[in-house]
């Protein structure tokens, strides 16, 4: 049988739309403390591990998503760890994620005037109080627009989720296909759903980097 | 951990996967030149004189940017045939790249329009220079400079996104993955190449672009 496309449906994708959500919001938490390792790892004076960290971005940022998807949650099932597509996206995009926004905070940390390390090594500060008090804050301000842009990434890359068989919109959208018989409506209002989630967000993100840009400060492009 | 990895069946059919990255490249270099076709005329809409016109390409890189290509993908290749566009899914795949490079494109070619400074357009016209004349010697280089680029990695990106379009089964290297990955089921193995061969292809043409805009633009130094 079947189904009309009613309000119902609309009904059902919105709340699909909230695994979406979810799922970006875990991917950015996740992807906020892999990508906070990295930066640091990437700028740290001991050669080796700023080595790696770049390989590790690199990696990622040139290799397709769906790729890393299908490799996590393959890999993940051959490690008999899990054989859920729910961890293996979150995992998946978490990694994503922490590549992505290592790069941009590492940009960000080497942003912050070379002055600003010689006056905290002046103050006799550790490294890590170096970091802390007198770096990090500063690259947190120039961090944010590319960040806030790198979450509309984000938000549009848990779509290939449902390709690993993740119950998000995008394969919501597929399931009322299915019922309905009615694509152009269905992708339509997918696509204006996903435009609700990110337009706010990109229009957010331009205007804290003209903000920023007014202020006259150093601004970092999302790379990619 | 009880799995024995097998890669000898990729190898057999590493044939097969080198014709599907070269589909690929293909069908990221087309979608890049049509996508920058469409581009230039949306970036040419974006700086009309008419209100409507800009508002219009506005709404085209708006609505594009904030949308998932997934979803781009699935909307012409399932939906378009509603309204009487029915397409292959190689054409679907096709058409679906090119308005999403468009979209981008338009942004990349607004900046390198702002990259020429107005004194040099000025000084140009005070030297008598037509205006054909003022894109040949005065923009088109400068502006070409400033978003080569941001061209560059547009088409690496699109080379990797592309891996999506198998899921509407248009022949590229993530759908000859698909293929072989159902004949033998060695998945992991099959996609861990796979995603070697797409960072290969990255890095390649990362190199290929940085000699070219060496090579480019070796006496324009920056002013």
């Amino acid at each position: 049988m079947i189904r009309e496309f009613s309000l119902n449906e609309v009904w059902l994708l919105v709340l699909a739309a909230r695994w979406t959500v979810v799922l970006s919001a875990m991917a950015f938490v996740g992807g906020g403390v892999g990508g906070f390792v990295v930066a640091v790892a990437r700028v740290s004076p001991y050669r080796p591990l700023a080595t790696l960290a770049a390989a590790f971005i690199k990696v990622v940022q040139g290799t397709p998503l769906l790729m890393q998807l299908y490799l996590v949650y393959f890999g993940a099932s051959l490690l008999r760890l899990t054989s859920d597509a729910w961890t293996a996206a979150a995992l998946g995009l978490t990694l994503y994620a922490s590549a992505f926004l290592g790069e941009i905070w590492r940009g960000s940390i080497q942003a912050v005037p070379r002055e600003q390390w010689e006056a905290a090594r002046a103050l006799a500060l550790g490294y890590p109080a170096q970091l802390r008090s007198v770096i990090l804050p500063q690259a947190a301000r120039i961090a944010l627009p590319p960040t806030v842009g790198f979450l509309v990434q984000l938000l549009k890359g848990t779509s290939l989720a449902s390709i690993i068989g993740f119950t998000e919109l995008t394969r919501a959208a597929a399931v009322v296909n299915n019922a309905t018989f009615r694509p152009l409506l269905v992708y339509a209002t997918v696509a204006a759903l996903y435009f609700a989630l990110c337009w706010p967000l990109s229009l957010l993100s331009g205007r804290l980097e003209r903000r920023l840009e007014q202020a006259g400060a150093h601004t970092v492009a999302l790379q990619f | 951990m009880d799995y024995v990895f097998q890669f000898g069946v990729v190898w057999r059919d590493l044939p097969a996967l080198l014709l599907g990255a070269w589909l690929t490249v293909r069908l990221s270099a087309l979608a890049m030149a049509l996508g920058l076709l469409v581009g230039v005329a949306s970036a040419l809409a974006a700086a009309s004189r008419w209100r409507a016109v800009r508002a219009l390409a506005r709404v085209y890189v708006e609505a594009i940017r904030n949308t998932p290509f997934l979803v781009q993908v699935l909307f012409v290749y399932l939906g378009l045939p509603s309204i009487g566009v029915r397409l292959r899914p190689d054409q679907a795949a096709l058409l679906a790249m090119v308005i999403n490079l468009g979209a981008y494109a338009t942004e990349i070619l607004r900046a390198g329009m702002k990259a020429v400074p107005r004194g040099q357009l000025e000084a140009g016209t005070a030297l008598g220079l037509s205006r054909w004349q003022l894109f040949r010697h005065v923009v088109w280089m400068p502006a070409l400079r400033a978003i080569f680029p941001a061209l560059g990695s547009q088409f690496i990106l699109i080379m990797l996104a592309s891996s999506v379009v198998s899921v509407i089964s248009a022949e590229e290297l993530t759908a000859v993955a698909d293929t072989l990955v159902a004949r033998h089921f060695r998945s992991f193995e099959v996609y861990l190449v796979v995603t070697a061969m797409y960072l290969i292809m990255c890095l390649a043409f990362q190199a290929a672009f940085g000699a070219i805009h060496r090579a480019l633009f070796a006496r324009w130094r920056m002013v």
